[in-house]
């Protein structure tokens, strides 16, 4: 007899345990947070971008019956600022607003129609400003008024190799391409908004359950504005509808526990939709100008580019979405001579930071979008000049950084262009403009683009990226049954499941609990970077065989033989061949085997400050997309037919995770394309709700085909690479070139707008 | 906030004489959005869902007389056939849980310039039945909509049901949204021709302050049109979309740029008059 693998193992897809809830609508969000007695917490927001406060006058919000405490920046207990890179983001607006939205009081009530209407009778004296709404202004023009006394440049990266100013070297290429793209202000939308509970315990600390992507993180910056000791700040993960990067900043964290400690009772806070427009950062809008030099047979010869991208009025993680932006800033393509200057500024617009893809995104776009111009102007085929310049292993970075794992693009290539394309149009196809019944057919072209993608997974430029697990396995009732605790955050992105499947695979238990994530059991790390698989796989992996060691001893101690080579599986230890040796319950009687390990990736090096040259990045991951769609050139409507993708992700954990991260990654860059952006006019929010911030629904949404490509990278655990974000970089760029393909149009911004292609004259006026 | 539940028409006439400032409310997808928007907080919400009578529909004297509790889902499914372009906007209107919900007689106490039916009713030369204590009167719904988002009810007065003329002739909607579904309307058109009496009608929607006719046009493809052939000439059609797209009063907003939205609305004015006047739909 051999025991097989454990079933809902590694590479298996188990039913995943929030999925029938949050289908029924049982799931626990952190909106639905409730106990006796419970206050609830509302924000004042400043409805200016730029503005001097005067006065505060709290008086008649506190005469409103119900209302126990509103407070503002004099009652920060600790430390009057926090931020994730840089710790210039104030609790409550001290003495400024710097941006629309900006938290200005807060406040508790027995009842939310309290908080709110206290909320709308606090009166506040503001020195209206001219805000700093120009990108490029903000940060060249030496006149800018300066949205901090640093000045407006948040980081500034340039990344040199080779000689791309060298007239010489411009020479060799016989074909020049110069243009500018811009990229909107998208949002993460995720659907569960803003919300957590505090609770004030008697040790003077206070216990939050809030929705956030990691707890540790968030701990670490709470402690010091309530001027606690940082043990005295417990967190446990609610709820989560959903993250993209939105999470990672805080937002009413230290609001709802300044509220608890002041009030000594539990506060709630929940955003509603149009407040969480506001509670959170977004993606950076891009201005960027690139410049591309190749040969006639495609090779490219020198890029240039400028990367302009909007931070908004405070710091958030623009330091480190800069450095991805000028790190992966020309593409997955070897290029000898290049010359990248990525800067990020402050500005009074809303601030920006995590979005999935982070940073990766935005220059995606453009640099897609000249390959794309490049193919036009010598006539390839668009799939010919990117295999042309491909990275493949071995390949190195314009950082100087070797691509040492598999880069399996040029195969990928090949691959989408085996995929068949979708049939001609149909009778009783949905068309462009859906049921608006906009046309029978009449101005429908079709076109076809492509797009490709490189993304760094986990965190990069020498930061301590680790991650915590701990394994417990004992016997109960005669069976082995296994509890995983880690802090990670499941955000939706199926990681609890994961955790599970990894325990079953090297532990060979059926009976496995994911523990509720706390900070407990040390940090997790963020869930972002598509980075949990690889991190908190890696750390339940190192435990779970922490824990196989410690079996294998107790089970020697305990007389039994333990060949070399010996394993768990089916609850039992087997030998190599897969004979059964020992029941696992017989050999842990009333033991507890508990293991807790770090992970941490191998060790990655700053950028140089003037030449952006070093070894940044963990690892990198690819896809690839072919968009067609039909656009009604004559009303700009665009109808998205058909997205094919083709992503490596060295190895396939849980395909049906897999498969929704791929198809909601390439959902969200579809929305990049023809419709999210979040609409700034002098530095207001002019769309905060799902009325005009418009996501894709099922009709935009394609039927999409998918090949999964497995090169295992040797450094990651299992060979697995992150996977959660690549496939949103390059839907954009393939559905941009392939509304170009059907218009002639140069479309050179996203997301493209119905009158970016009906009437281009007027928009072309417009935005030049 | 005071809530209101008449148990029949009539009460509902007394409570709302008795609270003027009461907000009438149905399937409640335009007045519960204005309310957690915190856009405004009436006295008193009257609530119409309990009168049985609203929601029914009847055909008298070449008329569809829809109650004004009648929803979007059902116009579709019950009305296809008798008001096509106005079924044609119902399909437009949000989700389907919200056309479930959605009534008629909200759309137009909305009075949204971006009301999805508006278009239709102006075309088709709808008409409003309102109701209060002191008796009905019937407000032309070209003279129901007096501003943005503002209507010629009396506050004493509610909608009891819109009459529609039965089609007498071809009739078209097309609504432009940059979502291929769920959207509100960057600008939509509605044209309907009467092949009795010759004459044409119009309505475009999110173009203006309020939903607007196109008399000019109207006028001028009453003339242009080979009534009998049901055919017109190229020119005249491109004239027409032009004097359309001039009947608008459009800005720029989030939703789309004026420019666009007179492209737009010429755009679809040629191409719903082609759809009435050639015998089959263009090929795909």
């Amino acid at each position: 007899m051999t025991i097989q693998a454990s079933a809902a193992g590694i590479g298996d897809s188990p039913t995943r345990p929030d999925g029938t809830p949050k289908v029924l609508g049982a799931f626990g969000y952190a909106s639905d947070l409730t106990v006796p007695g419970m206050l609830h917490g509302a924000t004042l927001r400043s409805p200016h971008p730029r503005a001097l406060i005067k006065s505060i006058d709290v008086g008649p919000a506190l005469a409103i019956p119900g209302v126990r405490a509103v407070l503002t920046a004099e009652d920060i207990p600790g430390t009057k600022y926090y931020g994730l890179i840089a710790q210039d983001c104030p609790v409550l607006a001290l003495g400024e607003v710097r941006y629309h939205g900006e938290p200005v009081a807060i406040v508790a009530a027995d009842d939310v129609a309290a908080a709110r209407r206290a909320v709308a009778a606090i009166v506040v004296d503001y020195e209206v400003l001219t805000p700093v709404t120009d990108l490029r202004a903000a940060l060249f023009d030496p006149d800018s008024p300066k949205v901090h006394a640093g000045g407006n440049v948040v980081r500034h990266q340039p990344v040199r190799r080779g000689r791309a100013d060298d007239p010489d070297i411009r020479a060799l290429a016989d074909v020049v391409v110069t243009r500018e793209y811009q990229v909107g202000m998208q949002d993460q939308a995720f659907l569960g908004p803003e919300a957590g509970l505090a609770v004030p315990a008697a040790d003077g600390g206070v216990d939050l359950h809030v929705a956030t992507q990691w707890l540790h993180a968030d701990a670490e910056q709470i402690a010091p504005c309530l001027g606690l000791a940082p043990e005295l700040v417990r967190m446990t993960l609610a709820g989560v509808g959903g993250a993209f990067g939105g999470r990672e900043d805080l937002s009413m964290q230290i609001h709802a526990a300044m509220l608890a400690l002041r009030t000594g009772l539990p506060v709630r806070m929940t955003y509603n939709r149009r407040e969480s427009f506001f509670g959170h950062v977004h993606r950076h809008p891009a201005v960027m100008r690139y410049t591309h030099g190749a040969r006639r047979d495609g090779t490219l010869v020198f890029v240039t580019a400028e990367i302009l991208l909007d931070g908004g009025a405070y710091a958030s993680t623009t330091e480190a979405v800069v450095g991805n932006a000028a790190s992966l800033g020309v593409g997955p393509y070897e290029v000898e001579h290049l010359a990248i200057d990525a800067y990020g500024a402050y500005t009074n617009n809303p601030p920006c930071g995590a979005m999935r893809g982070f940073g990766a995104v935005q220059t995606c776009f453009a640099y897609e979008s000249q390959m794309d111009a490049l193919a036009a102007e010598l006539g390839m085929h668009p799939l010919d000049i990117r295999a042309r310049n491909a990275v493949k292993q071995g390949s190195v970075t314009p950082t100087g950084q070797v691509i040492d794992a598999p880069a399996p693009v040029a195969e990928m290539f090949a691959q989408l262009r085996a995929m068949p394309l979708p049939p001609d149009r149909a009778a009783g196809d949905l068309l462009p403009g859906g049921y608006g019944n906009t046309t029978h057919g009449e101005g429908v072209r079709r076109g076809v683009g492509y797009g490709v993608g490189i993304k760094n997974i986990c965190y990069s430029e020498g930061f301590d990226d680790f991650s915590t697990a701990r394994v417990t396995l004992s016997a109960a009732d005669g069976e082995p049954a296994v509890t995983v605790h880690t802090a990670a955050a499941e955000v939706g992105q199926g990681l609890v499941t994961v955790q599970g499947q990894i325990a079953r695979t090297e532990l060979g238990v059926e009976r496995v609990a994911v523990a509720q994530a706390d900070t407990t059991v040390g940090s997790a790390g963020s869930s972002s970077a598509s980075r949990q698989s690889y991190m908190t796989g890696g750390a339940v992996k190192a435990a779970c065989e922490a824990v196989r060691e410690r079996v294998f001893s107790l089970a020697r101690e305990r007389g039994f033989q333990v060949a070399e080579g010996s394993r768990l599986a089916g609850g039992k230890i087997v030998s190599a061949s897969g004979e059964p040796l020992v029941d696992l319950a017989l050999v842990l009687g009333a033991d507890v085997v508990e293991e807790t390990r770090e992970y941490r990736h191998r060790p990655t090096g700053p950028l140089d400050r003037m030449t952006g040259q070093g070894s940044s990045h963990v690892q990198f991951a690819f896809a690839a997309h072919r968009a067609v769609v039909d656009v009604d050139v004559e009303l700009g409507l665009v109808r998205v037919v058909r997205l094919d993708v083709v992503q490596d992700v060295g190895r396939i954990m849980n395909r049906q995770s897999l498969e929704g991260q791929i198809q909601g990654g390439t959902a969200q860059g579809l929305g990049l394309a023809v419709l999210e952006e979040i609409v700034v006019a002098d530095g207001k929010v002019r769309n905060p709700s799902f009325t005009d911030y418009l996501i894709p629904t099922i009709l935009d949404m394609p039927p999409m085909g998918m090949r999964i490509l497995e090169y295992p990278d040797p450094a990651a655990p299992y060979g697995l690479r992150g996977a959660g974000e690549p496939p949103t970089l390059s839907s954009t760029p393939a559905i941009a070139a392939a509304v170009r393909d059907a218009t002639g149009l140069a479309l050179g911004r996203v997301p493209i707008r119905p009158e970016h292609i009906a009437v281009p004259a007027q928009n072309a006026a417009r935005d030049g | 906030m005071e809530f209101l539940a008449p148990a029949d028409w009539t009460e509902a006439l007394e409570a709302k004489a008795a609270h003027p400032g009461a907000v009438p409310i149905c399937g409640g997808t335009d007045v519960m959005v204005e309310l957690n928007f915190e856009l405004r907080r009436p006295p008193a919400l009257l609530d119409l869902g309990r009168i049985r009578a609203l929601k029914d529909w009847e055909v008298c004297d070449g008329h569809v007389r829809l109650g004004a509790a009648v929803t979007f889902a059902r116009i579709i499914s019950a009305l296809a056939d008798r008001l096509p372009a106005l079924a044609t906007a119902a399909r437009t209107v949000g989700s389907p849980q919200i056309r479930n919900r959605a009534t008629i007689g909200g759309n137009l106490g909305t009075a949204s310039p971006a009301g999805d039916a508006h278009p239709v009713l102006l075309a088709t030369g709808a008409v409003v039945e309102a109701e209060s204590v002191r008796g009905v009167r019937t407000i032309p719904v070209g003279d129901f909509f007096t501003g943005v988002k503002r209507n010629a009810l009396e506050p004493d007065e509610l909608i009891r049901a819109v009459r529609i003329p039965e089609t007498a002739g071809p009739q078209q909607f097309a609504k432009v949204g940059s979502r291929n579904a769920m959207v509100i309307a960057v600008c939509s058109f509605a044209v309907a021709l009467d092949l009795e009496r010759r004459t044409v009608g119009t309505g475009i929607g999110s173009a203006g302050p309020r939903p607007l006719t196109a008399p000019a046009a109207e006028d001028f493809l009453a003339g242009a049109l080979d009534w009998d052939g049901l055919a017109v000439s190229e020119d005249a059609a491109e004239r027409f979309g032009a004097l359309v797209a001039a009947a608008a009063s459009p800005i720029d907003d989030v939703r789309g740029t004026a420019a666009y939205r007179r492209r737009a609305l010429a755009v679809m004015a040629v191409r719903t008059l082609r759809w009435m006047t050639e015998k089959e739909a263009v090929a795909v």
